[in-house]
C-alpha cells in the first residue's frame, strides 16, 4: 500500500493542472469541486498510509520517486518517507485542508480570480506535503520554500487591494523576503551537514549524530542554531516573526490554512524531524526554549491591544507556535506535535469563524451601505443573536486555545507545561523554570484577549450599521466550522495522559519521542489561571461594554502606555523599518547611482579612461600629429609639387610630335650607346 | 641582281620620311600615313634579307606587321572620327589634352 | 575530394557553418520582402538547431573525451607546426551549444515585429553571431578559438550600434573596446603558447600538460583577462549595463544568453584545463571577486529604475554564481557552474524577451510607468512570476539546482579552503528575493496606475510561442535535471581529476 503515497502529491497536481488549463470555463462550482476533491483524494490516500504502517509494524518506509540531483557521490532523489511523523503531518494536512477548501468555495463566492485562488490553494498543498514526505532536507526544502511561494501569492492574491493599492502585495513581499532569512539559516545548516555527513538524507544524517554523540556536539550547535534561523522565519518566531500579522492581507481560508494550521508549524515539524542532532546540542535547545517561550509571551501581550480581528488571531497564532518551539527545546517533541494538531483545529476554526464574521458584517456593510472596516473588533458588537453558528464555533474554538477542560488545547497546552515543568523542577535546569513562567504568563494572556475577542464582537450592542445587518453564512461556510469545532473539542483524545496513543505512534519514528505523565499541579494551576483571567476579562469588557467604534479600549485606564505600546506591536516593524529596510535601501541607493553609476561608470570608464584617452589622441593628434609630423610630410610633399611645377611640367605640352620626338631621342640614344659600346 | 644595300637604304630614306612626317606634319590623317609608312619601311627591310638569306621568317613577320598596321588603322581612324565629331578638327595641337 | 566532402557534410562543421547557408541565401533576396527574410532566418537557426540534436544524439555521455572531431591542418608553417581547423564537443560543451542554437532562432523569432528597417542586414547579422558563438564552444585549436571568439565581436557590434536605443554608438563602442582589450592580452598568451610549445592544439596541450608553474600564472592571467571581462566579472563589469540599455531585445537576448557565457566557458575550458597549477593559485581571489559580484549585482540591482538595467546587474550577480562554481575546483561546483551557464541563459534570456514584449507596447523600460498590469495582461504576469522565481531560484525551478550544487561544491572545496565564500554567496539568495520580487511588485502587483497601461493586449500566439520552450525547460531542468547532469558527469570528473593531479604534482 506504500506504493500509493505518490498519489498523495499527484491527485493535487492534478487538481491545479485542470483547473490551470480549463479553470475560467468550468464555472466556481466545478472548480470548487475539482480543487477539495483533489485534496480529499490526497486525504484518503493518507489515511491509508496510517494503515499501511499499521500493517507494517509501524517501520519506516521509504519511496523513490525519481532521481533529481546525482553528483559524484552526492545523492538527492525525490524520495517520500512514509514514517509516523510524516504520516500524521499528512493526514493533518489534507484533512484540515479538505475542509477549508470546501469552505473557501462559500467564501470566495464570486471572486474574479476564483479559479486561480483554487490553483494557489492546490499547490500549496502539493508543496506543503512535499515539505512532509521529504526524505531528505532538500526536498524538504523545496516544499519549505515551495509554501513560501504559495504564501507569498496568496498574500497577494488581491494584489490591487490594500494601502495605496498596494498593502497585500507589498505584505506578500515582506513575508517570502522574511522568510527568505531564515531560509538562509537552513541552507547553511544544509551546507554544514552535507559536510559532515556526505548526505542529506535524513536516515544518515540521524545515523550519524546519533553515533558520533558529543564529539560533533560543536558542529551539531552550529547547525541546530541555524535550523532555528530556518525555523524561526516559516514559524514566526523572534526576530523574525513581522510577517505574520501583515500576511493577513490574504483571503482568510488561506490564513486559517497556511497561516496558522499548516505552514507555519513547518518550522516545528522540521525541528522535530532533526531531534537527533538536537539531542546532542544541549545549548540549542535551551536557546530554542527560551526563544519560543519569549515569542509566546511577547506575541500575547500584543495580541492584547489589537483591534483587527484577524491580526489579533495572527498573534494568537505566533504565541501558540512559541509554545511548541518551546516544547520542541525542551525536548517534548510529542508535545509540541500533540499541540500542533489540536492547534491546527482550533486556529483553523477560529480564523475561519472570524473569515465567517467577516463575511457577515461585509453582506451587513452592502445592506447598510455602512462601509466602515469590517475586520475591526470596535465596528462589531452584539453578533451573537444574528450568527448563532459563528458564534457557538467561535465560543468552542476560544476556549480550545484558552486551554480550558477538556477541550484539546487543554490537553496539549498542559502537556508543553508539565513538560517545562518537568524539565525545571524535576531535571532541575534554571530555563526549564523560566520557560515554564512566561508559557504560564502567555497562557494567562492567552484566555484574556479570547475573552476580550469574543466580548467586543458578539456581545453587547452593534456599534456600527455593518454589524447590525450581519447574517448568517451559508453552510459550505459553516459546516466545516462544525466539523472543526467537533475537532477541536475532542481533538484532545488522541494523546489522553492515561493512553498517550500520539507518543506511541510518534516514538516508531524515533526511540525518545515519548509523552509525559500527568502533573496534577500543573494542569490545576493553569486551569485556574486561565479561569481566573476568562472572570477578569469578563469584568473589564462585559460589564463596562464599549460604547461606541471610537472609545478607546477600557484596559487604557489600568495598562496606560504599556498598551500602547503593545498596540504597536513593541514598536518591532519600526526599529526594523529604521535599521535594516532603511540601511539596505540606502546602501543599495549608494552602491548603484553613486558607486557604480557615478563613480565606476561616469567617473573612472567615462572621465578618466576615455578622457585621457581623449588628452592623450588630442595631444598626439595636434601638437604631435598635425604639427610635427603632419608639417614635415607637408614640407615634403610641397617640394616635390614645386619641383614637378617649375620643371616637370613644361615639358608635357599635350602635342604629340613632341612626345613622339621624345621617343625618337630616346631611340638614338639607345642605338648610338649600342653602338659606342 | 640589285644588292641588299640598296633596299636597305630606300627604307631608311622612307622611314626618314616617317619620322619627318610625325614630328612635322599637324593633320592626323597625314600622322597615320607616316606611321604607316615607317611600319612598311620596316617590311622592306624585312623582305630584303628574307631574300638575302633565303629564309622564310621575315616575310611571316611582314604578315603580322602588316595585319597590326591594318588594326592599328582601324582603331585610329576610329579615334580620329571621335575626335572629329568632339572638337570639329583633326588638328593635333588641337588635342593636348596632357598638357601638364 | 571525397575527404573534402567527408569534412564538410561532418556534424560539428554542419553545426557551426550552417548559418552561413542562410546568409548567402538572405543575400540573394530582394530586402524589401521582410516576411521572406524573416522566414529564411529564423528557419536557418531552426534548422541549425535540428542539426545541433543531431549531434545530441551522436554524442555519448559516458566517454569524457572530445567526440565527433574533425580535424584537418589550415595554415601550415614550417614541417610540424600548423594551425588546425580542428572541432570537437565535449561534457563540457555540448549543453552550452545546444544553448547558442536554442537561443538563437527564438531571439530571431522574438524580433518578428521589433525590427522593421534593414531586415535583411539584421537576419545576416544574427545567423554570423551564430556561427561566431558555436564556433567559440567547438573549437579546439587555440588559434582557431580565438578567431572565433574575435569573430563574434563583430556582428554585435553592429546590432547593438545599428538597431539599438539612443546611446547605441556609446555603447557598441564601449563593449566592442572593452571586450577587444582584453582579448589582446589572450592574443599574446596564444601566441606565447603555440611557439614555445609548438601546438596551437587544445587537446595535445591538455594532454602535455607541461607548462611551468610559473609560467601558467602569467597564461592564466592573460587568459583571465579576456574572458573576466566578457563573463563579466565584478569590477570589470561596466560594459555590461550600458549595452544590455541600449541592445536590441534579441540581442540582449543572446548578449546575456550565450556571449556571456563565452566568457565562463573559456575559464572552464582554457584556465582550468590548461592552468591547473594556476587555477588552484588563482581560485581564492577569483572567488572572492565573483562572490563580491554576487552580492554587489544583488544589491545595485535593487534601486534601478529601467527594468533591463536591473536584469543586467542581475547578471552579474548571477554569473559570480557561476564563476564561484567553476573555482570551487570539484565536480559539484563545476557541474553546477555548467547547468546555472544553461539556467542563466534560460532565464535571463527570457527576462530579457518579457522585457521585450512590454518595451514592444510601451516604447518604455521605466519601472515607475508600470504597476497592475497582471490585471490587464493576466497570462503575460504569470509567465513573467514563473521566469522571476526560476530567476531568483526557487527549489523546483532550474536555478535552484544550479545554484544549491555550486554553493555546496564551494562549501565543500579544498581549493577555496573556507566556506565562508559560500555562506556570503547564499545571502545573494536573500537579496535575489528582494529585487527580483521588487522588479514584479513594480510591474504587476497593485492597482493599474498608469491610463496608458489599461488597454495592452495581452501576448499573441509569437509571443507565447517564443515563451513556451524556455519554460519546459525552466520547469525541467528544476525537477528532473539528471539528464542535463549525464551529459557533462564524465567530462568534468576528468577534468577534475587532471586539476587534482595537477595540483598534487606541484606540491610535491
Amino acid at each position: 500500500m506504500f506504493e500509493l503515497v505518490p498519489f498523495i502529491l499527484l491527485f493535487p497536481v492534478l487538481g491545479l493542472l485542470t483547473n490551470l488549463v480549463f479553470g475560467r470555463y468550468l464555472g466556481e462550482r466545478f472548480v470548487g469541486i475539482i480543487a477539495s476533491g483533489a485534496v480529499a483524494a490526497s486525504f484518503i490516500v493518507s489515511v491509508i498510509q496510517v494503515f499501511a504502517l499499521v500493517n507494517n509494524n509501524f517501520h519506516v518506509e521509504t519511496v523513490l520517486v525519481a532521481d533529481w540531483i546525482t553528483i559524484g557521490k552526492m545523492y538527492l532523489p525525490w524520495q517520500i518517507r512514509v514514517d509516523t511523523l510524516s504520516v500524521t503531518m499528512m493526514v493533518l494536512v489534507t484533512g484540515v485542508g479538505t475542509l477549508i477548501h470546501i469552505y473557501a468555495v462559500g467564501y470566495m463566492h464570486g471572486d474574479k480570480r476564483f479559479a486561480r485562488f483554487f490553483v494557489y490553494l492546490n499547490l500549496f498543498v502539493v508543496m506543503m506535503l512535499v515539505l512532509v514526505a521529504a526524505d531528505n532536507y532538500l526536498m524538504l526544502f523545496v516544499g519549505w520554500e515551495g509554501v513560501g511561494i504559495c504564501s507569498y501569492l496568496l498574500i497577494g492574491f488581491w494584489y490591487d487591494k490594500g494601502d495605496d493599492n498596494l498593502g497585500n502585495a507589498r505584505a506578500g513581499r515582506k513575508a517570502f523576503v522574511v522568510n527568505r532569512i531564515g531560509d538562509f539559516g537552513f541552507l547553511i545548516a544544509m551546507f554544514m551537514i552535507f559536510g559532515a555527513v556526505g548526505s542529506l538524507q535524513f536516515d544518515a544524517v540521524l545515523y550519524y549524530f546519533e553515533n558520533h554523540g558529543m564529539e560533533v556536539g560543536q558542529l551539531a550547535t552550529t547547525i541546530t542554531l541555524l535550523l532555528l534561523v530556518g525555523a524561526a522565519g516559516k514559524s514566526a518566531q523572534i526576530p523574525l516573526f513581522v510577517w505574520l500579522p501583515d500576511a493577513m492581507a490574504g483571503p482568510t481560508p488561506v490564513s486559517a490554512l497556511i497561516h496558522a494550521a499548516t505552514m507555519v508549524t513547518a518550522g516545528i515539524y522540521m525541528m522535530v524531524r532533526s531531534a537527533p542532532i538536537y539531542a546532542i546540542a544541549p545549548s540549542s535547545q535551551m536557546t530554542v526554549a527560551l526563544l519560543g517561550a519569549g515569542t509566546a509571551l511577547m506575541a500575547g501581550t500584543i495580541a492584547l491591544a489589537q483591534w483587527d480581528i484577524k491580526r489579533v488571531l495572527a498573534y494568537s497564532t505566533i504565541s501558540q507556535l512559541g509554545f511548541m518551539v518551546a516544547a520542541v527545546g525542551l525536548g517534548a517533541h510529542v508535545a509540541a506535535m500533540f499541540h500542533l494538531i489540536t492547534h491546527a483545529f482550533f486556529k483553523a476554526l477560529l480564523f475561519l469563524s472570524a473569515g465567517s464574521v467577516i463575511h457577515g458584517v461585509e453582506h451587513g456593510a452592502h445592506k447598510s451601505d455602512d462601509h466602515c472596516d469590517p475586520q475591526d473588533m470596535r465596528n462589531m458588537g452584539g453578533l451573537k443573536d444574528k450568527m448563532k453558528i459563528t458564534f457557538g464555533v467561535y465560543v468552542v474554538g476560544a476556549i480550545a486555545l484558552a486551554g480550558i477542560f477538556p477541550l484539546s488545547g487543554f490537553w496539549s497546552k498542559d502537556e508543553i507545561l508539565a513538560d517545562a515543568w518537568h524539565v525545571g523542577m524535576v531535571e532541575g535546569h534554571w530555563h526549564g523554570m523560566t520557560v515554564y513562567i512566561l508559557l504560564a504568563l502567555a497562557a494567562v494572556i492567552t484566555a484574556f484577549y479570547m475573552t476580550r475577542q469574543i466580548i467586543l464582537v458578539f456581545f453587547g450592542s452593534s456599534r456600527s450599521a455593518a454589524a447590525n445587518h450581519a447574517a448568517e453564512n451559508p453552510p459550505t461556510m459553516t459546516v466545516p466550522l462544525i466539523g472543526l469545532a467537533i475537532l477541536s473539542i475532542v481533538g484532545g483524545g488522541i494523546n489522553l495522559p492515561w493512553s498517550h496513543t500520539l507518543g506511541s505512534w510518534l516514538e516508531h519514528t524515533h526511540h525518545f519521542f515519548h509523552g509525559i505523565d500527568f502533573n496534577l499541579t500543573v494542569a490545576l494551576t493553569s486551569t485556574a489561571l486561565a479561569v481566573a483571567s476568562i472572570f477578569v476579562g469578563f469584568i473589564v469588557y462585559y460589564r463596562r461594554p464599549l460604547e461606541s467604534s471610537t472609545a478607546p479600549d477600557p484596559l487604557m485606564s489600568v495598562l496606560g502606555p504599556s498598551l500602547k505600546f503593545f498596540y504597536n506591536k513593541w514598536y518591532i516593524d519600526e526599529l526594523y523599518g529604521t535599521t535594516f529596510v532603511r540601511l539596505y535601501e540606502w546602501k543599495a541607493r549608494f552602491l548603484a547611482f553613486k558607486v557604480d553609476r557615478d563613480f565606476w561608470h561616469d567617473f573612472v570608464h567615462n572621465q578618466i579612461i576615455l578622457k585621457s584617452f581623449k588628452n592623450v589622441s588630442g595631444t598626439l593628434s595636434g601638437p604631435v600629429d598635425r604639427l610635427g609630423i603632419n608639417k614635415f610630410f607637408d614640407g615634403l610633399a610641397y617640394s616635390v609639387h614645386n619641383i614637378a611645377v617649375k620643371v616637370l611640367r613644361p615639358v608635357q605640352t599635350g602635342y604629340v610630335r613632341n612626345y613622339a620626338l621624345g621617343v625618337m631621342l630616346g631611340v638614338v640614344m639607345v642605338l648610338g650607346i649600342m653602338l659606342i659600346r | 641582281m640589285i644588292p641588299t644595300s640598296y633596299y636597305l637604304a630606300l627604307s631608311v630614306i622612307l622611314f626618314a620620311i616617317g619620322v619627318a612626317g610625325v614630328l612635322l606634319r599637324r593633320n592626323a590623317i597625314i600622322l597615320f600615313m607616316a606611321i604607316e609608312l615607317m611600319l612598311n619601311s620596316a617590311n622592306l627591310v624585312f623582305v630584303a634579307y628574307s631574300r638575302q638569306f633565303g629564309a622564310l621568317d621575315g616575310q611571316i613577320l611582314v604578315f603580322f606587321v602588316m595585319t597590326v598596321a591594318a588594326a592599328e588603322v582601324a582603331v585610329g581612324l576610329a579615334l580620329i572620327v571621335t575626335i572629329f565629331r568632339s572638337k570639329a578638327s583633326i588638328d593635333v595641337d588641337d588635342i593636348s589634352m596632357l598638357k601638364g | 575530394m571525397y575527404e573534402f566532402i567527408l569534412h564538410i557534410t561532418s556534424t560539428l562543421t554542419v553545426v557551426t557553418f550552417f548559418p552561413l547557408v542562410g546568409v548567402f541565401v538572405l543575400l540573394l533576396i530582394n530586402k524589401e520582402k521582410k516576411d521572406l527574410l524573416r522566414w529564411v532566418g529564423v528557419g536557418t537557426a531552426l534548422l541549425t538547431f535540428v542539426f545541433s540534436l543531431v549531434m545530441l544524439g551522436q554524442f555519448d555521455s559516458q566517454d569524457a573525451g572530445m567526440q565527433l572531431v574533425v580535424s584537418e591542418s589550415w595554415i601550415q608553417i614550417g614541417s610540424n607546426w600548423s594551425i588546425d581547423y580542428h572541432l570537437g564537443v565535449d561534457g563540457l560543451s555540448v549543453l552550452l551549444v545546444l544553448l547558442a542554437t536554442l537561443l538563437t532562432p527564438i531571439a530571431m523569432f522574438a524580433s518578428w515585429t521589433a525590427i522593421e528597417e534593414r531586415v535583411k542586414e539584421y537576419m545576416i547579422f544574427f545567423l554570423l553571431l551564430e556561427v561566431g558563438m558555436t564556433g567559440v564552444f567547438l573549437a579546439l585549436d587555440l588559434f582557431l578559438f580565438y578567431i572565433f571568439w574575435e569573430f563574434t565581436l563583430v556582428p554585435m557590434y553592429f546590432l547593438i550600434g545599428i538597431w539599438g536605443g539612443e546611446n547605441r554608438i556609446y555603447a557598441s563602442i564601449k563593449f566592442f573596446l572593452y571586450t577587444m582589450a582584453g582579448s589582446i592580452l589572450m592574443l599574446v598568451a596564444v601566441l606565447w603558447i603555440g611557439t614555445v610549445q609548438g601546438t596551437f592544439s587544445y587537446t595535445a596541450l591538455a594532454s602535455m600538460g607541461n607548462i611551468p608553474p610559473g609560467t601558467q600564472r602569467w597564461l592564466f592571467l592573460a587568459f583571465a583577462a579576456a574572458f573576466a571581462i566578457k563573463v563579466p566579472m565584478w569590477p570589470l563589469h561596466s560594459w555590461l549595463p550600458d549595452a544590455h540599455v541600449e541592445a536590441p531585445t534579441a540581442g540582449s537576448v543572446i548578449l546575456a544568453g550565450v556571449l556571456l557565457k563565452l566568457g565562463t566557458y573559456g575559464f572552464l575550458r582554457f584556465n582550468l584545463g590548461l592552468f591547473p597549477d594556476a587555477s588552484h593559485y588563482f581560485a581564492p581571489s577569483i572567488a572572492f571577486l565573483a562572490v563580491v559580484g554576487i552580492i554587489y549585482g544583488a544589491i545595485v540591482s535593487y534601486p534601478q529604475k529601467d527594468v533591463k538595467k536591473l536584469v543586467a546587474y542581475s547578471s552579474v550577480s548571477h554569473l559570480g554564481f557561476v564563476m564561484l562554481g567553476l573555482f570551487a575546483l570539484n565536480d559539484r561546483g563545476i557541474q553546477g557552474a555548467i547547468l546555472q551557464m544553461v539556467n542563466h541563459g534560460i532565464s535571463t534570456g527570457a527576462l530579457f524577451l518579457i522585457v521585450g514584449m512590454i518595451y514592444e507596447r510601451r516604447h518604455t523600460r521605466s519601472l515607475d510607468e508600470f504597476g497592475g498590469l497582471w490585471t490587464v495582461m493576466p497570462l503575460y504576469g504569470s509567465l513573467t512570476l514563473i521566469v522571476v522565481l526560476s530567476s531568483m531560484g526557487l527549489p523546483g525551478l532550474n536555478g535552484f539546482v544550479g545554484e544549491f550544487t555550486i554553493l555546496l561544491g564551494a562549501f565543500g572545496s579544498e581549493a577555496l579552503g573556507s566556506y565562508y565564500y559560500s555562506i556570503v554567496a547564499a545571502l545573494g539568495v536573500i537579496l535575489a528575493a528582494i529585487y527580483m520580487l521588487w522588479m514584479f511588485q513594480k510591474m504587476f502587483l497593485g492597482a493599474v496606475s498608469n491610463e496608458k497601461n489599461a488597454l495592452l493586449q495581452d501576448l499573441n500566439w509569437r509571443e507565447i510561442v517564443v515563451l513556451v520552450p524556455l519554460l519546459i525547460l525552466i520547469f525541467w531542468i528544476g525537477l528532473y535535471p539528471s539528464p542535463f547532469f549525464n551529459l557533462m558527469s564524465a567530462s568534468v570528473e576528468q577534468l577534475t581529476a587532471a586539476l587534482d593531479f595537477g595540483n598534487t604534482l606541484v606540491l610535491q
